[in-house]
């Protein structure tokens, strides 16, 4: 069983609301997969090159070439919510802003 | 490296600079990145919407450009690259998660050596990295009168390239200077447009204060929210002023934090506390290939690499003989740099040829409120009027008065010349008016014949005022001179 304040502190990351049930199904999934990264961690990997990636196909790039767009009626078909041309959610305060 | 003259205080700052690389299209998918100009939601398709499902495929111009900037820098290019995915939830970040790259960059430990005061300092690179840019978000009122949020994805997924430095600076003045070097750098390279108020070229520095020599922590305090490289030089002066008093009061730096720039108030204020980043739960970017980046491919982009700001000023003073004052200007400056290179291509006195550039055009074009690139007046144009003047078919004063009149009018200065006429050299012409000038300021000429010999300048001044600025003023002196001295 994952401490219940992990739980809330990964729900809070993802944005997720949970019930007090289901933050006890999550707290029990999630230890069961964190046991099995422990059972993992117990391989002898000291032989094996580290992976990024399972496909084994390196440097797959494009030319810098424009195409098509959706159009914008597309783009926004399934917002909840759209404002002249725009996705509308509720204000984030601009000092909050990420990345 | 010791603590600031007249405080018992050492101050560390990095910066991270992120900048906006130019290309046709997006980072992942072949939407157009131009979201300045186009109409919201409009460059915007499956893989930058973020929907599931979905394959992002690398553009290739993006990543020589940012190896092209490693490379100018001084980097090592690893062999080996990837991308990872940042994960934050936040609005404009439209799947959640930004690619970006963690633990395996592009480009490696390089330096950029800036000068302040005189002195040359090498600023640490640790890194240059390429990740996607978010949406744009804007704050309004709804239609049903409520506050929202309004997203255009337009540059959800255009290509930015984040360049890190080493907290290797250790005062406002110098990370300034950094920030002009690096700036001109990716505008010589052609990988960015870099415009500080256009938001191609944003800049977030790290800031932490220490008595004595040695940091005692890792403990800073990050600022955001900079549009100028004033500004980025004043908030670092602010907060170093408040982390000083701090450790005055307290003893210590205080709790990490992240602080927004106000311009307004001339403030920094404190905005959230800054996220482990473990929060960030990276991990190795499934949809996108590694990329292998061997020597030969590395070589093929550096042979693309134009000439540096530093290479351009060492040939601006040693071939075309520029004064170092004058260089370091066009250097600052790319668009005029050009404006003159073109100019020097079909004019020899080349310090001439500045000095017009560097006073004349600059002035007119900021009295007209007009930039060098949307300049009325081309290079070619200069040129044939600095001709006119070296002709002697019109004096250096007619000629500032036509060049007014090309950046008003954008006319040539030939065609000008010939409407408002051109100098009055012939000798004989100018005799006439020399006498008149003579025989109607007799206390001039009392006061040269009693030795004061600038009752000459005087006198050339009424001579240039008769023809409203068209006599030639060296031949119009020689005369009066003459006549003067024939008077005696």
């Amino acid at each position: 069983m994952l401490d219940p304040k992990q739980v809330d502190h990964v729900a809070t990351l993802a944005r997720l609301a949970l019930s007090d049930a289901e933050k006890q199904a999550m707290g029990e999934s999630l230890a069961q997969i964190l046991a099995h990264f422990e059972e993992l961690e117990g391989l002898d990997t000291s032989d094996v090159e580290p992976t990024a990636q399972v496909i084994p196909l390196p440097n797959v790039l494009r030319e810098d070439v424009v195409e098509p767009s959706l159009p914008a009626a597309d783009v926004l078909a399934n917002a909840p919510r759209q404002e002249a041309g725009h996705l509308a959610v509720p204000a984030v305060l601009p000092e909050e802003q990420g990345a | 490296m010791a603590t600031q003259a007249g405080t018992k205080y050492r101050t560390v700052i990095g910066l991270e600079v992120h900048a906006q690389l130019s290309t046709a299209s997006k980072m992942f998918c072949g939407c157009s990145s131009d979201y300045a100009t186009a109409e919201a939601n409009t460059h915007v398709c499956p893989v930058c919407m973020g929907m599931p499902g979905v394959l992002p495929v690398m553009n290739r111009m993006a990543v020589e450009k940012t190896i092209l900037t490693g490379l100018a820098l001084g980097c090592e290019i690893p062999g080996f690259a990837k991308f990872d995915r940042k994960n934050y939830a936040y609005p404009d970040l439209m799947k959640w998660y930004q690619i970006s790259q963690y633990d395996m960059p592009l480009c490696v430990e390089g330096s950029l050596d800036v000068e302040v005061e005189g002195e040359t300092q090498r600023i640490g690179i640790t890194r240059v990295h390429l990740e996607e840019d978010t949406a744009k978000m804007i704050h309004a009122t709804g239609e049903a009168g409520d506050e929202v949020s309004l997203i255009d994805a337009n540059r959800s997924g255009t290509p930015l390239m984040e360049i890190v430095s080493e907290p290797d600076m250790t005062s406002p003045d110098e990370a300034r200077a950094y920030l002009v070097a690096l700036r001109n750098i990716l505008l010589y390279l052609g990988v960015s447009e870099a415009s500080m108020q256009h938001g191609q070229f944003r800049c977030d520095a790290n800031i932490s204060v220490w008595p004595g020599d040695t940091p005692m922590g890792d403990v800073k305090v990050e600022i955001k929210n900079m549009n100028s490289f004033r500004a980025v030089q004043r908030a670092l002066a602010f907060e170093e002023v408040r982390l000083r008093e701090y450790w005055d009061e307290h003893g210590e730096m205080p709790v990490q934090e992240t602080r927004g720039w106000v311009e307004g108030t001339g403030r920094t204020v404190s905005q959230r506390t800054k996220e482990h980043s473990h929060d960030y739960r990276y991990f190795p970017e499934p949809d996108l290939p590694p990329l292998t980046v061997d020597r030969e491919w590395v070589e093929r982009i550096r042979a693309d690499m134009p000439q540096l700001p530093e290479q351009v000023r060492a040939r601006l003073v040693g071939e075309v003989g520029l004064r170092p004052d004058d260089a370091a200007q066009f250097i600052n400056d790319r668009d005029l740099l050009l404006f003159f290179e073109s100019a020097a291509a079909g004019y020899e006195d080349r310090q001439r040829l500045a000095n017009r550039v560097l006073n004349d055009l600059v002035r007119e074009l900021r009295d007209a409120d007009k930039t060098v690139a949307d300049s009325p007046v081309s290079p070619e144009g200069l040129v044939e009027l600095l001709e006119l003047e070296d002709a002697g078919k019109v004096n250096r004063k007619m000629g500032a008065e036509i060049f007014k009149q090309m950046v008003a009018g954008g006319c040539g200065a030939a065609a000008i010349a010939a409407e408002t006429g051109e100098q009055i050299s012939d000798e004989e012409e100018l005799l006439e008016i020399v006498r008149s000038a003579i025989s109607e300021n007799p206390q001039a000429v009392a006061d040269y014949n009693a030795g004061k010999q600038q009752a000459v300048g005087f006198l050339v001044g009424q001579v240039m005022k008769a023809t409203r600025g068209r006599a030639d003023p060296g031949a119009a002196g020689g005369l009066l001179r003459a006549e003067l001295g024939a008077a005696d």
